[in-house]
């Protein structure tokens, strides 16, 4: 994308981006609008500083602000019940859902939640009250509860196994309302 | 076989009782002679018949609730009915009239609040406010939908024909149609109750059969003004004057129920010293709070409820364990009581000759109308509310709410009160009324499980919340906040967090006792749970094995930092022992998680120990029998030392220093240089007996294990207090496993104590556990509660003595 500050969202672009994830036209100009106003710097990209609440982002464009975006739009109802297994699902789907809260834990992308990285989201989570060692034994006794083959790691199955229980709706927990 | 017995001497008191009343009078006035006893029936009529009414309820609900075939295929409401109505034929033909029956009074004012009290006191906030709007819009627009299209409609078929002759007029058709509108709270708590359906779909029934009072209470009372008023004096003002009523009553009654809540909460801040009585003023408030917007003519209903909900978070926190213990479960009897008492009533109103007008026409009507006009409405509606929502309601969701639009009590409350004067037809009003509650209690009871199961409704979950689940629940709650910021919308998730802020940072602030406050943490809170309960059970399974076996992580030494005293003290008197084998794992095992915790519960209570006045503390840490000794001891000599030699001489010089500071009272005295005389093996002997004697009680020499060297000994950095000589090493102490400072009484009695106790009164909840511990690292002189089921085996006269002699 290039550079220059203010730059108008081409029809091609929205229709990819509309491919992608499923927004409205109307949503994705909207969305761009924020996407403007949040880039500062005006570069095209929102840069750590454009996002003071979220210190690990580096740089994000606009798709991968929408494509992140997209995981939170409500799961679309008919799409789940018809699976069409050869197209590609879409980012919104409750497995990619899922696939995203894992991500959140699993920062280093290995596929396994380990101690340190629940640790990670434990201190951001959990209040000052909290010491590092009580934390440490909270870590590792989410672990232990999770952690079905005993690898001391969670893996993405075991965290959609323990998900899946029922106490948690997924799709309440992971949607919100994009406003017209 | 038993019942019968029962009924007929059921019947044969009531009816004599009955005679009896009349023969009473003058009685005074004509004595011969001085009346040994005398039956004075009279004296105590009102209270011993509400006593017996309330007796005969819940002996029908044992009856019923015997065999669980039956009350698992019908609803425990329906049977009641049905025994209600056996009651009311046996009364009726005693008396061939109905002396009993449900009076609106006594209905509204003794029997409905406290069942509205528990309701809102255990509602789920959360996912009631998460599905307010839906809520709100079926209680208000489906019960005026309600009301509205059964009123038309009768009076419509009225006008057919269909009815034959009757002197009803529209207004008062619509009167009947408000009060036959409302879904009734007491009837969908009894159906619903056993049949589990998943959350939301329960909260949105549930939901709006209470907040539909706001409705009804106002559709009431302007119908019934317009009736009084007649039809040509209504004009628009008058309408008007309804229309804001409702806004006035519904917002009005909540306001009342919140300002009650908000009392509640702050006086449960300042209850410390009354625990005892502190579970009473819930319910007085509670229903202070029904009455008052009684007397305002607001919605009673709406501000018990809000009541209830506002304040349970409160209360919740701010009480002591077994207050809120308390009112959990003498709501929950008061309310399941009313209900019995409710359904009872209900059936023996029913048998009543007065009220059994038949009307074909109207009756069917009725019944039809209320079934159909509820089906289209909850459907219309919840269409128009899913495209709103973030999870769309099902469709096997939608029937069950609409078959689950139960009428109840409320509406032969509203009924009864009916003007008679007024409304020609009262009575087959109230006939009808019946007949609907009968219906959809009884038969919709009855079908609603199995119509459940056949539409395969997604049920409630039962099993218990992970920790990761909490973990990432609260995440989630975070990153959504985070999302609408980003993506520049004001959400859901933002008010919820902007009135979570404001909740923590005000509201708590005021209403939440400190320490209280302090334990919010929500998933903090789910781990400490978790950790209790599996301190519980290692406790247990140490008690069967026998004996309470610590092996000593001497590796952890962690500080920590801000854990409330109660809570720590809570934990580590809950467990002090471990599994063997467990420990030789490192971090992944849980074990070591539960007990790496109990021990630095223990190694931070001792530090802290330390850091109190040293007089203070020999109080906790000595037996009872020595409070009348000044005692003084040392924590500067104590060091850690794994070399025998070294430990025995170091035991030699912390004795003398000890017993020096018992005579003396001076603190850090250097042992004389006389003490190695004292290395000769029966003279250590005879200290340690005496020591160990003092120290742990009356019963050392009985107790195994005290003969044995104690010379071996394992430190604990850091753990000032320890005394070397009791800190055996591993199994031949069994029994010596506590550092007997740390332990409250001999370790004969405690320990063993324990698993009488354990056994005895399998711990459930914190406090019990207090109860149960043998160890007591409090700096607070609160000797008593871990005292109380120690058994007092310590005659401690003759052994200071000794103390005293050896030197």
């Amino acid at each position: 994308m290039g550079s220059r500050a203010s730059r108008l969202l081409r029809e091609e672009e929205i229709e990819e981006i509309k491919k992608e994830t499923g927004f409205s036209h109307r949503k994705i100009t909207r969305l761009y609008r924020r996407f403007t106003s949040l880039d500062k710097g005006e570069n095209g990209t929102l840069s750590r500083e454009d996002f003071q609440r979220i210190p690990e982002l580096d740089q994000v464009n606009f798709r991968g602000f929408m494509r992140t975006l997209a995981h939170f739009r409500p799961i679309d109802q008919d799409n789940e019940k018809n699976k069409n297994p050869s197209a590609t699902e879409p980012l919104n789907s409750r497995t990619n859902k899922l696939l995203f809260a894992f991500r959140l834990y699993d920062l280093d992308r290995d596929g396994k939640i380990s101690r340190d990285e629940l640790l990670q989201v434990l201190r951001m989570i959990v209040g000052v009250n909290v010491s590092d060692e009580e934390l440490g034994s909270i870590a590792d006794r989410t672990i232990q509860e999770a952690d079905t083959n005993g690898d001391g790691y969670i893996s993405f199955n075991e965290f959609i196994m323990v998900l899946e229980k029922g106490n948690v709706d997924v799709e309440q927990m992971m949607s919100i309302w994009f406003l017209h | 076989g038993q019942s019968h017995t029962f009924f007929l001497l059921l019947i044969c008191v009531v009816s004599p009782v009955k005679g009896e009343a009349v023969s009473q009078h003058g009685h005074s006035s004509n004595i011969t002679g001085i009346p040994i006893i005398s039956f004075k029936w009279h004296h105590v009529e009102t209270p011993y018949l509400v006593a017996f009414w309330v007796l005969v309820s819940f002996l029908g609900k044992l009856v019923i609730e015997a065999n669980h075939h039956v009350t698992s295929v019908i609803p425990e409401s329906a049977l009641l009915i049905c025994f209600g109505f056996i009651l009311g034929g046996m009364i009726w033909a005693a008396d061939k009239v109905q002396t009993f029956r449900l009076t609106p009074t006594v209905f509204f004012f003794y029997l409905l609040p406290q069942v509205i009290l528990d309701a809102g006191y255990h509602m789920p906030n959360k996912l009631f406010f998460t599905n307010l709007g839906g809520i709100l819009v079926h209680a208000v627009i489906g019960t005026c939908w309600n009301a509205a299209s059964l009123g038309l409609s009768l009076w419509g078929c009225q006008m057919g024909g269909a009815m034959g002759d009757l002197d009803i007029g529209l207004l008062q058709y619509l009167l009947f149609g408000s009060l036959m509108a409302a879904v009734d709270p007491v009837a969908v708590i009894a159906v619903f109750e056993q049949v589990h359906v998943n959350d939301v779909l329960f909260i949105m029934v549930f939901g709006e059969s209470l907040l539909n009072d706001g409705v009804t209470v106002v559709l009431f009372n302007v119908f019934d003004a317009f009736v009084s008023l007649g039809g040509p004096k209504i004009d628009a003002a008058e309408i008007i004057k309804g229309i804001v009523s409702f806004f006035v009553v519904a917002f009005g009654g909540s306001l009342v129920g919140l300002v009650f809540g908000l009392l509640i909460s702050l006086l449960t801040r300042c209850t410390k010293n009354i625990q005892i009585i502190e579970p009473g003023f819930i319910f007085v408030l509670g229903y202070l709070s029904y009455l008052t917007a009684e007397m305002l003519s607001l919605s009673a209903i709406l501000s018990i409820v809000f009541c209830g909900m506002c304040c349970q978070k409160y209360i919740n926190a701010n009480m002591d364990e077994n207050s809120v213990q308390t009112v959990r479960y003498a709501m929950k009897a008061f309310a399941n009581g009313s209900e019995t008492i409710i359904f009872v009533f209900l059936g023996i109103s029913a048998i009543d000759k007065v009220i059994w007008v038949w009307n074909t026409g109207f009756i069917l009507l009725t019944l039809l109308f209320v079934l159909v006009y509820r089906f289209i409405g909850v459907f219309f509606l919840t269409w128009i509310l899913n495209r709103y929502r973030l999870v769309p309601l099902e469709f096997v969701d939608q029937v069950i709410m609409s078959y689950g639009g139960l009428r109840g009590a409320v509406a032969y409350g509203l009924a009864v009160m009916l003007d008679e004067n007024k409304i020609k037809e009262k009575n087959l009003m109230v006939c009808t009324t019946l007949i609907v509650v009968y219906f959809t209690v009884i038969l919709q009871g009855i079908t609603m499980k199995p119509l459940v199961m056949w539409l395969k409704v997604k049920r409630a979950a039962v099993t218990e919340v992970s920790l990761l689940e909490k973990l990432t629940n609260k995440m989630f709650n975070h990153t959504l906040v985070a999302i609408e910021d980003i993506s520049g919308q004001i959400g859901h998730n933002y008010m919820r967090s902007k009135w979570k802020y404001f909740e923590e940072n005000w509201m708590s602030w005021i209403l939440m006792k400190p320490s209280a406050r302090k334990k919010q943490d929500q998933v903090f809170d789910v781990f400490h749970q978790l950790n209790l309960k599996d301190a519980m059970e290692y406790v247990t399974e140490g008690e069967r094995r026998g004996s309470l076996e610590f092996v000593r992580n001497e590796n952890s030494i962690i500080d920590f930092k801000k854990k409330s005293e109660s809570e720590s003290f809570d934990i580590n008197n809950a467990n002090m022992s471990n599994d063997h084998g467990a420990m030789s794992t490192t971090s992944r095992d849980p074990i070591p998680s539960v007990s790496l915790e109990m021990h630095e519960q223990i190694m931070k209570a001792v530090r802290e120990a330390e850091a109190i006045n040293a007089h203070h503390l020999l109080d906790q840490h000595l037996y009872k029998s020595r409070k009348q000794h000044r005692h003084r001891f040392s924590r500067s000599h104590f060091d850690i030392n794994r070399d025998e030699k070294e430990v025995q001489e170091i035991f030699q010089r912390t004795m003398r220093n000890r017993l020096k500071s018992f005579t003396s009272a001076k603190m850090g005295v250097k042992p004389p240089k006389t003490i190695v005389k004292h290395t000769q093996k029966e003279q250590q002997q005879k200290p340690m007996k005496i020591l160990s004697r003092s120290f742990l009680g009356s019963e050392g020499d009985s107790a195994s294990g005290y003969d044995q060297s104690y010379m071996r000994a394992t430190y604990r950095a850091g753990a000032g207090i320890e005394n070397p000589a009791f800190m055996p090493d591993l199994d031949p102490m069994d029994l010596l496993q506590i550092p007997p400072w740390l332990g409250e009484s001999e370790l004969d009695s405690s320990m063993v104590a324990l698993s009488h106790r354990a056994q005895v009164d399998l711990p459930r909840t914190p406090s019990n556990l207090r109860r149960l511990a043998p160890l007591r690292i409090s700096t607070r002189s609160t000797d008593s509660f871990t005292l109380e089921n120690i058994p007092d085996t310590q005659s401690a006269t003759p052994i200071t003595d000794n103390i005293y002699a050896w030197f």
